[in-house]
This record gives C-alpha cells, structure tokens and sequence, in this order.
C-alpha cells in the first residue's frame, strides 16, 4: 500500500476531469459498469467522444451546473503504484478546496490549456502550491491538438511558469512540463507520436517514479501525545503508554528525550504496534511509547529529541489562508487546533494581503476575506510547541475554528 | 525484544490516529457494526489504536432482520473475543410499531429503513461519534465525504457546507443534538480491505468465499433465493451456483457474484483482475444516480 497523493488543479474547462478520466481509462480503473454509465450519458448528451469527466463530478449540485464545487477523491493503481488523486476546483471562490485538497499531498498536477497559456488562475495554483510546499509539481500543457502539437507554444508556456518560479520562495520545487492531449491521449498514459520534440516521460510514466520517501521533507523528530493508554488489566496492570504518530523522522529505544511543556526529561523504553513490540519506528507511524520515568504526560503533550526542541510560544506570525464568508479581523477570537492540541487565539493583527500573482502585498488591510490569503499575528491562551512550517509541515500548520458556528474558518502557516 | 524496525503503512497509520482522535474528542463514540468486511477491518484497527488496552467503546449493530446468518453467528464470536459491548437495534421493532412501513414488491428492501433506527439509537445513547467503513472510492457521492461529517439533529448531511480537512487535523466541535461521522478507512479501496484482510489474517464471515447456494437471476444480477426475505416471482427460477458476496449487507439488495474463490488469496486475486465495482452489486443504488446522494442527505449512513 505504497500510495502517493496527488492534488490537481486548473481553470474552469482546461480539462481536469477530461485528464483525470483519461487516466483513469488508460490505466484500465475504470470498471464495466462505470464505463457503461459514462457512454450511455456521453451518447444521451448527444457527444460523439467520450466524456471522461462524468467519471468524477460527484454531486447532484454540481452535476446541475455542470461544473466541480468541492474536493473529489479519485483511487486508481498500476502494478507500480496506488494513487490517489485530490479533484480541486478551480474557480476563485474555491481557493479554500484547493488548500484543502493540497495540504495532504505529496504532488500537484497544474492544468493549463495550451491555447490560452498562463492566466490569471495558473498564478494562483503556482501560488497555492508554493505555499504548501509541495515538492513535485507537474506542468500539464493540456490541448495540445487545438495548437497543432506546437512546440513553440509549449516552451513559451514554459518560459512563463519558470520566470514565475523564480520568483517564489520555496526553491526546491521540481518543477516538470508535459505537454498532452487529455482528450485524445497523448502522453498522459501513451507517449504521443505527434510530438516527437518532446523527449520526456508521460504523466503516468513520472508519477510512477515518484518515492513517496524521496518527497517527504525529514527534520527533527515530533511526537504529539494524542490519548494515554492505561489497560488496567492484570497482565498489563502498570502499563503507560503514549499513543501517536511519529512526525518528521524516527524514534528508538534508549533515545533520550524530553517531555513538552512539562521540559521532563526521559528514556525512550519500548515501543508498541498492536502486540508486538520494535526496536525502532519510523516517520508516519502510528504507535504507542512508553518511558523509562514515570512522568505525568497528557494528550496535547510532545515528545522530542534532547537538544531537537521546538520553540514554545504565546505569539504566532502566521501566513492564514481564510475560507469562511465571515472575514478574519483583528480583536476577533477562535479556537486554534494545531496538530492534536487545542487553545483559543486572538488576532492581534492583520499585516497584509498576498497577492496570488506573486505581484506583492497590500499592507495593513481591515480584514482576510474568504479564499484571500494573509499574514496574521496571533496571541494564544496558551503556550503551543511549534516548528515553522518550512521546517516541519504537520508542526508548523493550524487551523482556526469559529467558536460560535464550530467551523473551520482558517488554516495557518507558521512562518 | 526484537530489533525489528517498524514501518507503518500510511493508509493503517491514519486510521488508527483517526480512532485515537475519537477516543479524544468525543465523550460517548460507537463504531457501527454490520458484521460486513469493512466493519470488521475497522474493528481490528480499533483493537491496533488502544492495544493492550481493550476498544474503549460499544459496536451498534442495526439489524435489518434480512441478515445472512452466517453474518450473525460470527458477529456474536467477535464480539465475545474482544470483550466489548454490542448494542443491537432492530429495525423489526420500527415496523411493528408502525413507525416506519415496509417496502413491498419486487425491489423491496431495508435499506432506507435502516437510517429511522441508527438515529433513534444515536438518541437513546446520545452517541456523539458513529464511527463507520464507508470508503471514499464506493461511490461518487461518498467520494467528497470527509473522515468527520457532520450531521444535525435530524442526521441531515449538508453537502455543500462541510468542514474543509487540512493535514490531518480533524475538527470535532459540535453543538449539542449534533453528532459526527467518522470514517477511519475513507482512502482506503476495496483492494485494499481485501489485502490487510489477507495480510492480518482476519476471520470473515464465510459468504465471502464462494460455496453453493440456491439463487436466481433478475436484471444480470444474481440473487439469493431465500423466499421469506427476497421477493421473486414464480417465473424467475431457481439454480444452485456457485457464488460468493462482495458486501453482506441487507440480504434483499445483496446481489452475489460467481465465482470460484474459495479462500482469501483467491478472493484478492479476483479483486484485482475484477472489472465490475463493488456497489454495482447493489441494486438499491440503480434506482437513481442520486439516488446515494439523496439517503445520504436523510441520514443514511
Ligand atoms: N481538444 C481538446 N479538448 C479537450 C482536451 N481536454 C479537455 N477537452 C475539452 O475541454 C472541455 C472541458 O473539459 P473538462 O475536463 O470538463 O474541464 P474541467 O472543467 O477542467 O474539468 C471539454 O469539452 C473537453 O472535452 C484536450 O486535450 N483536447
């Protein structure tokens, strides 16, 4: 079960669907019965190819308006891999759904129709990802058949996104250019035979090649406490144990750590998968730890590394994405939830505006209003143990709920 | 001790941190049991989360009444070996009081009676997290579901006002009357249940494996021809097959499928070279392509 997820994203008709159907076509997931269903709707709607985006639009709502609203999952595997595909929209009212189907993902497909080339929407995908910080992006050059497979058209395109590239901040971004026909095939699963110029690999052939290893950032190692787990039974009568998943890198037995906020220190004793016990667990694990010491832990709780640990704090500086119709103002109050531990915040400021076409800042706005993307100081209720979001994605994000309706209003960026 | 190094997979490891975030944020959860593959996959993750400490909550079953017996009998062993508590409730009893009124004729079934019960139940306990097996790739509609959903007192689905989920921080503020689903093996495919079923060596209920059994055919489906619980006409005749079930859900709307697998490689390998998707043994979902969307919105799980 070695699964990579993948977030897609384009503008309205650049073929999102058309491409993820045609994956999904080629690499043979689709089954009969849903096959059957996307020919019958394709002929009952009076179309002479195949509409392949019938195979994800979900929702009676949408399939009403004829367009994607929300985050669709799609599963498909090869003999090499399993994938999972995230569907965002792309319309500018639904930055929210692609922060959202991103945040998860291990590599992003950006869409983009070859005849009209970057638009305004490509900027914020690139923006979007750029945030998130996903390692492997993948340019997908889409209706190459409607430029005449043009090369010209294709290294302009190019051209394009790489000056954007240099100007954003996270530079380890990999950046990789395909051009394609998702409706006819070409180099989405099949190598095309009109493109001759172009030397790369298909999407599925670069997806497959993708280690989901290779992708994950290592930094220093974090273990948020999530539930305490204490049998009470005979056979386990003194059995302590920290129930969680291991952020960031690996633990052992005898590693010495320290216990946050509490600043205890111990020794690593044993750790725990179901019934049996190991030596050693590594990044992405779910277990259970127990410590040389007996020291008062609770959910909320971190256990680090000696000399590894994050920096405690009551003041964030945050870069929030906000998706509620309500907008974030200063003096306002929320529930922060960073990883499992929970405490209020306040807004003391709201510095700027990022403008998603990498074009700058607007300095001291009066809110963050839905699908705009901001920086933020906050004040907490309580201490929280946070790394930046640069250096370790799960300790570095939050997001923030609205007391009043329980919504999640926000997510956060620490900087 | 061992010196062995522990990986876990990424789809085992998020469901486990999905149950120990139940465990965390609510007061009174229950994992819904239907005795099915999924159901019973989720209670070896739950024993995987807490270990050694037993599944810190009851499992519900809500009983059509139209269940193989085969699913029952290994039902009341499970829930004897784990040491937990099972909750029944008896959509039977919803009839009888007139409460709900039974499906007649040919595609009747208790499917949607199921969901008048299951809300009664999250009253009478005042469950506030029903943790179930739906998976993200068993329908379109499902796929937009998230791992904590959100239903009103009514059990209501408001689909086009969930919760966005970022990284795996999963908010469960609710208001009072309000409760939540959760989904701990949302990503996970039909492939992969089979896999880790194989992989753990889980005991399933034996209609999973193909054996004989009496069945008729109607509209390319393949149906168990039990007279008191699925409705047939005289004309639709009756053959022993050989035939196995993809999910053993109400007995009534539970097409089977031929085959030969008899054992739990086979039934993988099946899966794997399989071209027809699992809810299209599911008559109940043919009645309308919104037809899953439209329960859901009323409460079905
Ligand atoms: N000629 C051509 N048309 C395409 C291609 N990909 C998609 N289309 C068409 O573009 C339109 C929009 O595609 P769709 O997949 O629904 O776009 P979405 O809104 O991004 O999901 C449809 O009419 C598709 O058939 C392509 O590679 N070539």
């Amino acid at each position: 079960m070695n699964v990579l997820k993948i977030a897609t994203a384009g503008s309205v008709d650049d073929g999102k669907s058309t491409l993820i159907g045609r994956l999904l076509y080629d690499t043979k997931s689709l089954t009969d019965d849903k096959l059957a269903a996307i020919e019958e709707k394709s002929k009952q709607r009076g179309f002479d190819y195949l509409d392949f985006s019938l195979a994800t639009d979900g929702l009676v709502a949408e399939r009403e308006q004829g367009i994607t609203i929300d985050v669709a999952h799609i599963y498909f595997s090869t003999r090499k891999k399993s994938f999972i595909i995230a569907d965002t929209p792309g319309h500018i009212e639904y930055t929210r759904n692609m922060v959202t189907g991103a945040s998860t993902a291990q590599a992003s497909i950006v869409l983009i129709d070859a005849r009209n080339g970057v638009v305004e929407q490509t900027y914020r995908h690139f923006f979007i990802n750029n945030l998130l910080r996903i390692k492997e992006v993948v340019i997908a050059i889409n209706k190459m058949d409607l430029v005449d497979f043009s090369e010209e058209k294709y290294n302009s395109i190019k051209g394009e996104i790489e000056y954007l590239a240099s100007k954003s901040e996270y530079k380890n971004q990999q950046l990789t250019f395909i051009p394609m026909s998702a409706l006819q095939g070409d180099n989405v699963v099949q190598k095309s035979n009109k493109m001759d110029w172009y030397g790369g690999e298909t999407l599925l052939q670069h997806l497959e090649k993708l280690d989901a290893e290779d992708i994950h950032e290592f930094s220093q190692v974090r273990f948020p406490v999530q539930t305490v787990i204490r049998p009470k039974t005979k056979e386990y009568h003194d059995f302590r144990g920290y129930a969680g998943k291991i952020y960031g890198g690996d633990f052992a037995i005898g590693d010495k750590i320290v216990v946050l906020p509490s600043q205890t220190k111990s020794v690593i004793k044993s750790i725990h998968f179901f019934n049996e016990a190991f030596a050693r667990a590594k990044n992405g694990s779910s277990v259970t730890i127990t410590l040389e010491d007996n020291v008062n832990v609770s959910r909320g709780d971190m256990l680090v590394k000696i000399n590894e640990e994050p920096t405690i704090t009551k003041q964030l500086d945050a870069t929030i994405c906000w998706m509620d119709k309500e907008p974030l103002k200063a003096l306002q109050k929320y529930y922060i939830k960073h990883g499992v531990n929970d405490a209020q915040a306040k807004i003391t400021q709201v510095s700027s505006i990022l403008k998603t076409d990498f074009s700058g800042k607007i300095e001291n706005p009066s809110e963050l209003a839905l699908n705009q993307i901001g920086d933020v100081q906050l004040m907490l209720s309580k201490p929280l143990l946070i790394d930046g979001y640069h250096q370790n994605k799960s300790n570095g994000a939050f997001i923030l709920i609205n007391p009043k309706t329980n919504n999640t209003v926000g997510v956060g960026f620490i900087r | 001790m061992n010196q062995k190094t522990i990986q876990v997979e990424a789809l085992e490891s998020e469901a486990i941190y999905i149950f120990r975030e139940v465990v965390a944020q609510f007061e009174k959860p229950v994992l819904l049991f239907s005795g099915g593959k999924d159901s019973i996959t989720l209670v070896r993750l739950a024993q995987k989360a807490f270990f050694p400490a037993k599944i810190p909550f009851p499992l519900l079953h809500i009983d059509t009444g139209h269940n193989f017996p085969e699913t029952i009998e290994f039902r009341d062993r499970l829930v004897k070996e784990l040491g937990v508590d099972l909750i029944v409730r008896d959509v039977q009893d919803n009839i009888n009081s007139g409460r709900v009124k039974e499906e007649t004729g040919r595609y009747a079934s208790r499917n949607m009676l199921q969901t008048e019960t299951l809300l009664d139940a999250i009253e009478e306990f005042s469950f506030d997290a029903c943790v179930g097996g739906a998976r993200r790739d068993e329908e379109k509609a499902r796929a937009k579901e998230r791992i904590f959903s959100v239903r009103d007192d009514f059990g209501q689905w408001d689909e086009k006002n969930q919760r966005p989920e970022v990284f795996d921080m999963l908010n469960g503020r609710i208001d009072l009357g309000q409760n939540v689903r959760v989904f701990p093996i949302s990503n996970w495919t039909e492939l992969d249940v089979w896999s880790y079923i194989k992989k753990e060596d889980i005991e399933i209920p034996s209609i999973y494996f193909a054996h004989k059994r009496k069945t008729f055919l109607r509209d390319g489906f393949i149906w168990s021809a039990d007279d008191a619980i699925v409705y047939r006409d005289k004309e639709e005749a009756v053959l022993e097959r050989m035939v196995r079930f993809r999910t053993v859900g109400d007995m009534s709307c539970t097409a089977a499928v031929l085959s030969n697998a008899v054992d739990i490689a086979k039934v993988v390998e099946e899966i794997r070279d399989s071209s027809i998707s699992e809810r299209g043994a599911r008559i109940d979902d043919k009645r309308s392509e919104a037809a899953m969307e439209k329960r859901k919105q009323q409460g079905y799980f």
